[in-house]
């Protein structure tokens, strides 16, 4: 039977959501016409096997000290040889911190089409199809990609439901890692925790979150001001820390925080997905947006299209 | 340190109303505002930061039409020194590595130390143009960088990961970097400063001078055999409070007050 192969994913001995995202996508895009076969890569990846058993039809397991922590050159030279040598329909890898460093240069050393972040796949009698979002998440792409005998699909996070437990009987392969034609070129350091913060928006109950339509930093008071008034906490979206509008710690998102408030109000926030990521889980969203067609309106549950410096003040007043 | 940047032209479309061609093949984007690349404005920066902190000059180039002049333009009043402009209509349909390809060869011939594109483009957001052009280039990369240091003829950078987590790594110069928004402060550019940098001669050059044919970029090399554009469907979408601005702020306020447990 023709395969389905998963990068899995892992950071400090954890696997990650998207691995398990990727599986039930796997799962989906099989049909039970096609084995699902897991890679996961590591220094010493017992402990993490078994959370991938009943998961995959197969799960191919190679550890050697330079795989340890995520490297682009090992990575690159195993996986290009484990692609080539099993030609898999399809490989999945996520569209996260690894796999968009990844994904474009093994796309290139394996000589095989890659569409990246993709939130949905089919494979037509071999043949791949994938939807995409452009434009900010404003407009919808469906591709159909050229025939080939192997295809690269990167697979934006958060998506679907990662895949929580299987029935699958998964045969166990533990495989020598190749020997690395090249040399290690990039060298790993170390991670970098968060700093100290000044408050946890991740433990407030209701979160006044504004993005790049509040204009201006001059009008950031005024939010902190209706904020204070409702006794809840300003977090943002990445552009307003970016600038340096409000600190790091206040962000919302993929690469910032994730926040499940009671309510959650997006004033002037466009809804990325990055940035629904951490957000789309609060019990009530309400968001602000001059535009109408603003993908935040997709995950609120109230909207209001509208200027938020001509809300905001009328809104506090009802306090 | 001599350094090349990628620099795109994109459609401004927060707040924009988008419509799609009537065959879904493209949106029409004639009267829509365009812009630098958001991510490419702190890939410029970046480059321009090195160059004064350790000499050099900075390179920088795109592929588009005649208008992406803009874009070379506003690099250079940023503080590049150098601009190419790749226009060529059969660049396109070209996917991310026919692209690349085309960005490849303008200035594989340059002696250059660093590569720098932005993480993503705005519109297409492959996030794959600069890293397919590192693996042409065979040049160590990084991508997703916020901090850059040189020491010596090696780099060390910090990667974004996920959670509010960094990854420290090293590189061997020369070497290509996708740069993250937020990794500086871009420097505003003025009109005065567009103005002073309208006299500096933009290269410009094509795929025939660029010794590509048809089978290596467009439509032909692309991975893409059909495209279709649609509007997201709404899902469940939101509940959208309507009235007077004193109505929707009523309701509003008794919405946050239950669903928030406030008196
Ligand atoms: C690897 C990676 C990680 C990322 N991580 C994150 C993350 O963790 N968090 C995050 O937020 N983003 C993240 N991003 C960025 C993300 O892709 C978007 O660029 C970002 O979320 C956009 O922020 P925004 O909605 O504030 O700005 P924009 O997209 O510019 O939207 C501004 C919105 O404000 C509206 N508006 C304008 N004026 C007004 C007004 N007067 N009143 C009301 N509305 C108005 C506009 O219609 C628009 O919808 C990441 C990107 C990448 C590539
Ligand atoms: N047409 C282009 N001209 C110059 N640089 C580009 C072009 N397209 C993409 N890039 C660079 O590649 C980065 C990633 O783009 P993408 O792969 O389209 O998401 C951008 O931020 C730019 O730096």
């Amino acid at each position: 039977m023709k395969e389905i192969l998963v990068i899995a994913e892992h950071r400090q001995n954890e696997l990650r959501d998207i691995t398990f995202e990727m599986l039930t996508l796997a799962d989906r895009t099989a049909g039970g016409n096609y084995t699902i076969s897991t890679v996961l890569l590591g220094g010493d990846t017992t402990g993490l096997d078994g959370k991938l058993s009943g998961m995959c039809d197969r799960l191919i397991v190679m550890n050697d000290p330079a795989l340890a922590d995520y490297s682009a050159d090992a990575y690159l030279a195993v996986l290009s040889r484990l692609i080539t040598d099993r030609k898999p329909s399809i490989t999945l890898i996520g569209h996260t911190a690894m796999g968009m460093d990844l994904g474009p240069a093994l796309a290139v050393r394996t000589g095989i089409p890659y569409a990246s972040d993709c939130i949905a796949l089919e494979l037509d009698d071999g043949q791949l199809n994938v939807e995409r979002q452009i434009y900010g998440g404003k407009i919808n792409t469906h591709l159909k990609l050229k025939p080939a005998d192997t295809y690269l699909a990167g697979i934006r996070p958060g998506n679907v439901e990662p895949m929580s437990a299987g029935d699958k009987s998964t045969q166990l392969l533990d495989v020598a890692a190749p020997e690395f034609s090249e040399g290690q070129r990039r060298q790993f350091i170390e991670y970098i925790e968060a700093a100290m913060e000044d408050v946890d928006i991740a433990a407030a109950d209701i979160l006044v979150s504004v993005g790049r339509g509040i204009g201006k930093p001059e009008n950031i008071p005024v939010a902190e001001s209706f904020a204070q008034k409702i006794g809840a906490t300003l977090s943002c979206s990445r552009p307003v820390a970016d600038e340096g509008w409000l600190p790091k710690s206040r962000q919302v998102g993929t690469s910032g925080k994730t926040v499940r408030p009671k309510v959650y109000i997006a004033l002037g926030i466009s809804g990325a997905y990055q940035h629904q990521a951490g957000m789309k889980n609060a019990q009530t969203i309400i968001a602000v947006n001059t535009d109408p067609a603003a993908p935040i309106f997709n995950v609120a549950h109230y909207g209001i299209v509208g200027n938020v410096m001509a809300v905001l003040p009328e809104l506090e007043k009802h306090f | 340190m001599n350094i090349v940047v990628c620099v795109k032209q994109v459609p401004e479309v927060t707040d924009a109303e988008l419509t799609i061609s009537s065959d879904g093949s493209r949106i029409l984007a004639d009267d829509l505002e365009m812009d630098i690349n958001e991510w490419d404005n702190y890939a410029v920066e970046t480059a321009v930061r090195l160059k004064e902190a350790h000499g050099g000059t900075v390179t920088a180039v795109t592929m588009g039409d005649e208008d992406s002049e803009d874009v070379l333009r506003q690099a250079l009043a940023m503080g590049a020194d150098e601009a190419i402009l790749i226009d060529d209509e059969d660049f396109e349909g070209s996917d991310a590595v026919g692209i690349a390809r085309g960005l490849h060869a303008a200035i594989k011939d340059r002696p250059f130390d660093l590569l720098l594109a932005g993480v993503q483009s705005a519109d297409n957001g492959w996030g794959q143009v600069g890293l397919v052009l590192a693996e042409l280039l065979q040049r160590p990369y990084a991508s997703l960088v916020v901090d850059v240091q040189v020491d010596g003829d090696r780099l060390t950078v910090q990667r974004e990961l996920e959670s509010n987590t960094l990854e420290r790594v090293s590189l061997p110069l020369p070497a290509v970097l996708t740069i993250q928004s937020g990794a500086n402060t871009p420097r505003y550019v003025s009109i005065l400063g567009i103005r002073r940098v309208r006299n500096i001669d933009i290269e410009e050059t094509d795929a025939d001078d660029l010794g590509l044919d048809e089978d290596q970029i467009g439509v032909k090399s692309s991975s893409v055999q059909e495209l279709k554009l649609s509007l997201p469907a709404m899902g469940e979408g939101a509940e959208m409070l309507t009235g007077s601005v004193e109505e929707i702020c009523d309701q509003t306020a008794r919405i946050i007050r239950e669903k928030g447990g406030l008196q």
